[in-house]
């Protein structure tokens, strides 16, 4: 509607109270009993460590491999600036080829689709390839409510989904189980398991295979996500291990696959970049076992009903951010999950949202925004990071995360208005200014010291307000007992200067002596 | 007049389009492409992938195809196999068992009653120890190479290209295309990787070194 008055409109974000992009609490506070939980940092550690080293082994391996990054992250940029077209194009080419295409604005919006296509075919089951996009939207949740049953074929969001636990990775939703948790889960949750069931992960996959066969023969309806979408030639793609897919994708007459409009690709060439990229960042793997890809409908071969739901959900608003757009280039790899420090310690479940780690501190604020309500907890998020860059180090294409959590940071306090900490740094600002004043504030805050401010490990861990905002995610170094500047300019700094000034040319000296 | 949901995410699309505009990106493909590697690199760096994916692989020369899948599946167990109408039928001259053409009728329990199924296959990348199946008469619909637990996958070694775009060049968009790396797998629990989920638990490549 828009278009046709001339003024672009900023884009809306995913509305709020809807999916799974905002957790109920800011992250410092879902971190801090996280990292008392020594099982799960056990696990995550133990985990993330396996993942990185495989990562660096098969991308060291290909000589091209700083070439191919180059190569994706211009493709999802260009992809990014030629949406419209693009997407008109994978319509129409999904469409001649005997798919229906629907148009999501919203998480909402796509669950009623869904919902209605399933209701269409009579079932009342549904079974789902592993998605971000449908976990995203909160479509299981949608469906029970509908009185559809879905049921996660992926491993680990089928041991997720029967803990009725949250996923926390991107790529292994349940990297937070160790195997003992998973073999407990499924003894209580999977009708007619081996009472002997012990906890051998060859073991506890095949009782999840022996579980979800007979869904798979026998479930009419099934629901996907997708890696990438060709707009050239209507292909939709779907990487995956376990052969779930496979079988979801296959097997049923019906097929609803869920897509963000941001996967689409122009050319099918480019699978020749991502198809390199994303297994090789994602499990570290040469090739991941299984990729399924299909245009359409093929007859006598696969589902003869096949419906794409192309979603929103506050990605044109992202778009319409210089910045923040380059978190819409993401491929879903978790690379920079497995590289973070902060995710390997607080876990996925402490960013409340599907999206966890470094490039889910970035989209989620993009998708859903960080000021819906007054501090809302996706206001944080910018923040869980020490800024190391190794995120962007390992992104297979190139999003500069560290550049955009600044950014973030800086939107947040643009946004947030006259708080304490921003007349904080207004009053030093002032001071700074002024010697004279600068001397004088720094004498007070020394007797501040003498006065016994500060723990035995000379730091103040909790702030009073209003600078308790600070100090809720930082310890503050306690004030030292005599600024540098009073020091200096006593007896005692001279002496140290004049020392320091004597051993130096010694040292510079003794080196001249032994280059010789 | 209503507005669609299409027309608004379209809308909404070119208004942030206009609200930050970004310059045009040329595309630099500078990373690998066209390579060709001799006849014994292939085979070599497709059999290595493949061993390290778990696969079991057989090579040997075109004449004794029907030899090696009848030994295979006759050390498998399997006394009934599928296999796609269009497969060369002299490759189960030696297979004494029971053999099943597929069709579109057989359902989804039908082909979970085989013992395995053998079919071709499209091209392989070596690079990466990947098959491509696209559905050719010789291959067969997806489900066939699917449900099964053992997957007999001739290879012919004129169809192994280097590295991936070598392989995606061959393809036909249009096809339903698999690409089997491996029997199937699974990292999900402790990251450590367990071979035979839910697709095939043995995958069996033969390669055919002189076709």
């Amino acid at each position: 509607m828009s278009t046709f008055l001339g003024m672009p409109a900023a884009p809306p974000r995913s509305p709020y109270g809807t999916g799974n992009l905002r957790g109920d609490r800011k992250f410092p506070e879902a971190a801090h009993d996280e990292l008392r939980n020594e099982q799960l940092r056990r696990n995550l550690g133990r985990a993330t460590r396996t993942i990185r080293t495989k990562r660096l082994h098969v991308t060291g391996e290909l000589p091209d491999w700083e070439r191919l990054r180059d190569a994706g992250s211009a493709i999802k940029t260009d992809t990014m600036n030629r949406l419209p077209e693009l997407l008109e194009q994978l319509e129409q080419k999904v469409t001649d080829r005997g798919g229906t295409v629907h148009w999501a604005r919203d998480g909402v919006e796509a669950n009623e689709i869904v919902t209605r296509l399933i209701r269409a075919t009579g079932s009342s089951e549904v079974i789902k390839v592993k998605s971000m996009a449908t976990q995203e939207i909160g479509l299981n949740e949608h469906l029970e409510a509908a009185g559809i049953t879905p049921y996660e074929t992926d491993l680990a969001e089928l041991i997720v989904q029967l803990a009725d636990d949250k996923p926390s990775h991107i790529l292994v939703p349940a990297i937070h189980r160790n195997r003992d948790e998973i073999r407990q889960i499924f003894l209580d949750e999977i009708p007619g398991v081996d009472p002997d069931l012990d906890n051998v992960p060859a073991h506890l996959a095949a009782a999840a295979r022996a579980y979800l066969r007979e869904k798979f023969m026998t479930t009419k309806v099934a629901v996907s996500g997708a890696n990438f979408g060709i707009a050239e030639t209507g292909t939709l793609t779907v990487v995956e291990s376990e052969g779930n897919g496979r079988m979801c994708l296959t097997l049923p007459e019906t097929l609803i696959t869920v897509m963000g409009i941001e996967k689409v690709l122009p050319r099918y060439q480019d699978l020749e970049v991502f198809l390199q990229l994303l297994p090789r960042s994602s499990t570290g793997e040469r090739m991941n076992p299984y990729t399924s890809m299909w245009t359409g409908v093929t007859p006598g071969d696969g589902p003869q009903d096949f419906h794409l739901v192309l979603l929103d959900n506050g990605r044109t608003a992202a778009l319409a951010d210089t910045i923040g757009r380059e978190a819409l280039n993401c491929i879903r790899c978790s690379a920079c999950l497995n590289v973070c420090p902060v995710y390997e310690r607080a876990g996925g479940h402490a960013y409340g949202s599907t999206y966890p780690g470094p490039i889910g501190a970035v989209l989620t604020p993009q998708l859903a925004g960080m000021h819906a309500v007054k501090d809302d907890p996706n206001s944080s998020l910018p923040y869980a990071s020490s800024l190391c860059g190794a995120c962007f180090d390992a992104c297979p294409v190139k999003i500069d995360i560290p550049s955009m959590l600044v950014e973030l940071r800086h939107q947040h306090t643009e946004q947030t208005g006259t708080t304490a900490e921003k007349l904080a740094m207004k009053a030093a600002a002032t001071v700074m200014k002024s010697p004279r004043i600068y001397t004088a504030v720094q004498k007070a805050a020394s007797f501040s010291r003498s006065v016994g401010v500060g723990g035995r490990d000379r730091t103040v861990s909790r702030l009073p307000a209003p600078f308790d905002g600070w100090s809720d995610s930082r310890d503050t170094a306690a004030p030292p007992g005599q600024s540098f500047r009073s020091w200096l300019a006593s007896a005692e700094g001279a002496a140290a200067l004049r020392a320091a000034a004597e051993e130096g040319a010694a040292r510079r000296a003794g080196d001249h002596q032994e280059e010789q | 007049m209503t507005t669609t949901a299409r027309d608004t995410v379209l809308g909404r699309i070119r208004d942030a389009l206009a609200l930050a505009p970004a310059p045009g990106t040329a595309i630099p493909r500078a990373y690998r492409t066209g390579r060709s590697l001799p006849d014994d690199e292939r085979l070599a760096l497709l059999t290595d992938r493949l061993v390290d994916y778990k696969a079991q692989v057989h090579p040997c020369t075109a004449g004794r195809t029907a030899e090696v899948i009848a030994g295979i599946l006759r050390e498998r167990g399997a006394r009934r196999i599928g296999v796609p109408d269009g497969l060369d039928e002299r490759w189960l001259s030696a297979y004494d068992g029971e053999v099943q053409r597929d069709s579109a009728d057989v359902s989804a329990p039908g082909l979970d009653a085989l013992d395995g199924v053998v079919t071709a296959s499209a091209v392989s990348c070596a690079e990466t120890g990947t098959v491509f199946l696209d559905g050719s008469p010789d291959q067969g619909r997806r489900a066939l190479s699917l449900v099964p637990d053992l997957h007999v996958c001739v290879v012919d070694l004129s169809s192994v290209v280097a590295g991936v775009p070598e392989a995606v060049a061959r393809l036909v968009p249009e096809r339903p295309t698999t690409l089997i790396s491996g029997p199937s797998a699974t990292s999900d629990i402790e990251l450590e990787r367990v071979e035979g989920v839910h697709g095939p638990r043995t995958l069996a490549v033969v390669i055919r070194t002189d076709a």
